[in-house]
């Protein structure tokens, strides 16, 4: 069963939707059995990092899943989610993540060029880093095939840990991974086939 | 670079899509969520549900079909009429809508705007304008265009971001239907007043028109149409192929489709 951990940020059904169809099994978890039984784990998240976070924590949310990625349960966080694997955010303010991904989320608008609006809403190309293996992540995939963004924040100094990136005047962290640690800063409930296909890797993994 | 989109947009009252639909091989023209699997197959890069229903009845069969096409199809969906209130914004939300567009409502009550956009954020909130030129300077219409509110397109427009609308639809009145192309004018003015995507909607008639479209006006994002894509007189896949090759940035869909037979099949 796939834990998609429902904390009270954002509407879960077009993620849940999107797993049924590519057959997993999946469903919206509160309770931290559920979090510890779970095969795999899926982080989601819209609105602002600092509420978000403040969430995760008020219910314990977050020791849990530190804990599960310790004993080697894969974690995906989508958009917020996955802004909430880093470090720390600069969003309103400096709020701590979970530290498993190393790196900030900073605002787009300090590295993009004037003539680029903010968010950065719509459907951008993957391009994978160069000179390293392609994630399995993106195993069902083709570098060059679009998925859809809407973020204003972004992962900045996390070098190391990016599996992808999107050309927005700029290349902008668009997919993280640490071991069995992932995050995609696009959301692939909403990215068409190409987006099932990444849930599908992730479930395959 | 994010690439330019192509959105239809389906008007439904009592659950069915309204405006005859003309498809070859869709057994059901006038479903909802038969077209939205077709659009999204064919490339349509988000869907625009606008329900066109007078009736609590009729609410009830929207927000059903809302909840079907959510749970098929995987594109952003994008959802007007009928949308008053913060409480309409959180009926289609959880139905799996990814933006709401207020028209009416929001001429009605500015404060909506800023309300929805507080609760939902800035991206949630689409301002959908109605437009047309009355003695040389371009005025809000409302009443589904039927009644001139007087209202200066440019300041409703900026008024509009500046509570939090994070998207601008901009329907000519003008043009709409003509199929003589976009208000390239009306659009050129609006664009340079917000720095929100701006999307174009009014007067398409053929694949020109979007050329057209994107190559003068760089800063429109998205090209909305109806009924030529309804009546197949453009169609999405070949339109975006066409556009790609004539240099303006487009989401091609993936050549090898193995996946989506293999998924189909499966639940057939």
């Amino acid at each position: 069963m796939i834990a998609i951990i429902d904390y009270g940020v954002g509407n879960l059904f077009s993620l849940t939707c999107s797993l049924t169809a590519i057959g997993a099994e999946a469903a919206a978890v509160t309770s931290p059995e559920a979090v510890r039984s779970a095969s795999k784990i899926i982080l989601p998240g819209v609105g602002a990092f600092g509420d978000a976070a403040a969430l995760l924590r008020k219910n314990g949310m977050d020791k849990l899943i530190i804990q599960a990625v310790e004993s080697g349960t894969p974690l995906l966080g989508i958009c917020l989610g996955m802004q909430l694997l880093f470090d720390y955010s600069l969003e309103y303010g400096r709020h701590e993540g979970l530290g498993l991904i190393h790196g900030s989320i900073q605002p787009i608008q300090n590295v993009i060029p004037p003539d680029c609006k903010v968010p950065h809403i719509g459907w951008n190309a993957l391009q994978f880093p160069a000179g390293r293996p392609v994630s399995p992540l993106f195993q069902y995939i083709s570098e060059g095939d679009f998925v859809y963004f809407v973020h204003s924040f972004s992962g900045m100094d996390c070098g190391e840990s990016v599996i992808a990136t999107s050309e927005y005047g700029v290349p902008l962290t668009a997919a993280v991974a640490r071991e069995n640690v992932f995050g995609v800063q696009f959301h692939p409930e909403k990215s068409g086939e190409v987006g099932l296909r990444i849930l599908k890797a992730f479930c395959a993994l | 670079m994010i690439t330019k989109r192509i959105i239809p947009c389906l008007d439904v009252r009592d659950g069915r899509v309204v405006k005859g639909v003309n498809f070859l091989g869709l057994s059901d023209v006038s479903s909802p969520v038969k077209l939205a699997k077709f659009y999204s197959s064919s490339g349509a890069d988000e869907l625009v549900f606008y329900d066109i229903t007078a009736s609590a009845e009729g609410r009830a069969l929207f927000t059903d079909i809302l909840t079907e096409v959510a749970a098929t199809v995987f594109i952003p969906l994008t959802v007007g009429g009928g949308i008053n209130s913060t409480e309409d914004f959180d009926r289609v939300l959880k139905c799996g809508a990814d933006k709401v567009s207020v028209n009416s409502g929001a001429l009605r009550d500015p404060s909506l705007i800023l309300q929805a956009a507080k609760k939902y954020g800035n991206q949630c909130v689409v301002l959908s304008v109605d437009a047309k030129r009355v003695g040389g300077n371009f005025h809000v219409f409302a009443k589904g265009g039927r009644e001139d509110t007087g209202q200066d397109v440019i300041e409703w427009v900026r008024r509009g971001v500046k509570n939090g609308a994070g998207e601008i639809v901009l329907n000519s009145i003008d043009t709409d239907g003509v199929k003589n192309g976009f208000d390239l004018e009306m659009l050129h003015a609006v664009c340079g007043a917000v720095d929100v995507p701006v999307i174009a909607s009014g007067g398409a008639g053929c694949a020109a028109h979007f050329k057209e479209l994107f190559h003068t006006l760089p800063k429109v994002d998205a090209g909305l149409a109806a009924s030529i894509f309804h009546f197949g007189e453009v169609s999405i896949p070949e339109l975006k192929q066409e556009l790609a090759a004539d240099g303006i940035r487009m989401r091609l869909l993936p050549q090898n489709d193995d996946f989506t037979q293999e998924r189909e099949t499966c639940h057939a």
